[in-house]
């Protein structure tokens, strides 16, 4: 790869002089925002096509060849609204709330590695960068929900707040099982440790990867990260049969579809941190096939898909169910699994060395 | 000017602005929003400074979950701005104490020229050098003890206070929900078999 990019820092980079690197960067931001919001457009017309099918429906089948261009119908339509901001609400806040729920979802993608060294920026503490990134994802819908001024927002609001910081805790606690074992708080080199092992070197990779041996924490934060993207069924925030539509009730225009943007770009990020963590990124499967960021995209989509399977066959969670589960369940069996996970690592029967 | 010292003073200066707007601006919830607004700022200043740990600690924490949980309480607080003003003039003097005392000491640590504070020299990692690792095997090596009777204490705090604002209610209703989901359906449906009561009507008789 680097050879491949070589002449262009060699011919189009003394163009810019001094600011190169600062273009150099910016084109790659744009490199992975581009498609990665093609993705969240197509991501919701993916959504409604497999719900539809799930519930022998047809799905969007009007607008362009089998429907393709109905995510686009839907940006447009939503750019030319008006954008209403209600008279006793909040200005600053209500305007600032929908580009605080995208912009972490979006600033988050800077350390994930695509391949081998494909990453933005390869920071050690790229474990760390995400969960404080993705923490901060909550202000955009709590802020909302203030700014409006407006008792079904804030009830949404409230739910956010209290569920987004229950479920970060079992998230958090997840890694730290994987923390464990890849001994590394830098993205690249928990997929690299995950390439090591006996199955590994026999050609099986799929054994190998975190999923197996961290089986419980896998679950653990799949579901978590289900319930940290307020999707179905832990989508009390914009209960439609209790709140309407929660944190957005009062937004029109593209204000409401930045909140849209931002629920399928976490959706999508959180899948990118399951490939990451627990199924090996840009690992192949098995040894006779050589490892690419296709396989990153492969495991994101596949996760993507569990995450609409589910939305399609489980009924909504009751508030204090959630709470239970994030409580009385996750946290749990984290904190079991982890001694268990130290314990297996000091044992002769260490897999990890 | 190197480009470092720009983001320096643009990250300073905008968390000493926010920092005044938490004091200064009347409604709580922008108070506490300014106050991210001074931690966010904050954290980018402790990255220039190389200590990328505790600048994503202090967003992880902080930003993430205490004043999440501080804007929850906030923001359904209905505050009446005008009694909190009233007894500002009485509260003044000793405020105003405290301020003095923080400006000398920040002041002693800035001239730390003059008090031999700059001793110390500054120190130059490598490239690989990482703080997070170094920090976590201090933290389990040679401040073992200490690092582990702290965790015991803010968890004898945590438990403390849930225990001491907990009531038991006689009139709350708890579910079970093991007991829910050990239900059967025969538990809560019986199918009764009963005779046809009435003939079916012949075919072709309809409307």
């Amino acid at each position: 790869m680097e050879a491949l990019l070589a002449p262009i820092h060699q011919h189009v980079g003394p163009l810019f002089g001094p600011l190169w690197p600062l273009v150099w960067n910016l084109v790659k931001i744009v490199v992975i925002i581009a498609p990665l919001m093609l993705g969240v457009a197509y991501l919701t017309f993916w959504e409604r096509k497999i719900i539809g099918w799930m519930q022998v429906r047809i799905g969007p089948n009007r607008v362009g060849p089998w429907g393709l261009l109905q995510p686009i119908a839907d940006g447009m339509k939503l750019f030319f609204k008006e954008v209403l901001v209600p008279t006793k609400a909040d200005g600053w806040l209500f305007i600032i709330a929908p580009i605080l729920a995208l912009a972490p979802a979006l600033a988050a993608w800077a350390v994930v590695p695509f391949w081998d060294g494909g990453a933005l920026a390869d920071v050690d503490a790229g474990v760390l960068y995400l969960l404080a990134i993705t923490s901060v994802g909550v202000y955009g819908i709590i802020i909302a929900g203030w700014a409006s001024n407006s008792k079904y927002p804030f009830l949404g609001a409230m739910r956010s707040a209290a569920q987004m910081v229950s479920y970060e805790i079992s998230m958090g606690m997840a890694l730290i099982a994987v923390l464990m074992v890849s001994n590394s708080l830098n993205l690249s080199d928990i997929v690299r440790a995950q390439d090591q092992g006996r199955f590994a070197a026999m050609g099986f990779g799929f054994l190998s990867w975190n999923w197996l041996p961290l089986f419980p924490m896998f679950l653990v934060y799949l579901v978590s990260g289900v319930a940290e993207t307020n999707r179905a069924p832990f989508d009390v925030v914009e209960g439609e049969s209790e709140i309407v539509a929660g944190h957005m009730v009062e937004y029109s225009g593209m204000a409401f579809a930045l909140f849209f943007l931002g629920e399928y770009a976490n959706m999508i990020l959180v899948s990118a941190m399951v490939s990451l963590f627990f199924l090996g990124g840009w690992l192949s499967p098995v040894g006779f096939l050589p490892d690419g960021i296709w396989w990153l995209v492969a495991k994101l989509c596949a996760i993507l898909f569990i995450f609409l399977w589910i939305r399609a066959t489980f009924p909504r969670y009751r508030y204090d169910q959630i709470m239970r589960l994030g409580w009385k369940v996750f946290v749990p069996i984290c904190l079991l699994w982890i001694p268990v996970v130290g314990i297996w690592m000091m044992s002769p029967f260490n897999i990890w060395k | 000017m190197e480009f470092k010292t720009i983001i320096f003073y643009v990250l300073s200066a905008v968390a000493v602005l926010a920092a005044l707007r938490v004091i200064t601006a009347r409604n709580p919830v922008h108070a506490a929003l300014f106050l991210v607004l001074c931690f966010f700022n904050i954290s980018g200043i402790w990255l220039l400074l190389q200590a990328e740990f505790l600048a994503m600690a202090l967003i992880m924490v902080y930003v993430g979950a205490v004043m999440v949980l501080f804007l929850f309480v906030v923001m359904m607080l209905d505050i009446n701005v005008e009694r909190l003003r009233q007894k500002f003039w009485s509260y003044l003097p000793l405020g105003a104490m405290v301020g003095l005392l923080m400006v000398a000491e920040m002041g002693m640590v800035l001239s730390g020229k003059y008090f031999g504070l700059d001793a110390m020299p500054g120190q130059t990692m490598p490239a690989d050098y990482s703080n997070t690792k170094e920090l976590g095997r201090l933290l389990f090596t040679d401040y073992v003890y200490p690092f582990e009777l702290a965790s015991v204490i803010l968890l004898v705090g945590i438990i403390a206070a849930v225990m001491l604002t907990l009531r038991h209610r006689k009139d709350s209703k708890h579910l079970n929900p093991g007991k829910q989901i050990a239900v059967k359906a025969k538990d809560r449906l019986r199918i009764v078999s009963m005779p046809v009561e009435k003939d079916q009507p012949a075919a072709g008789q309809g409307e």
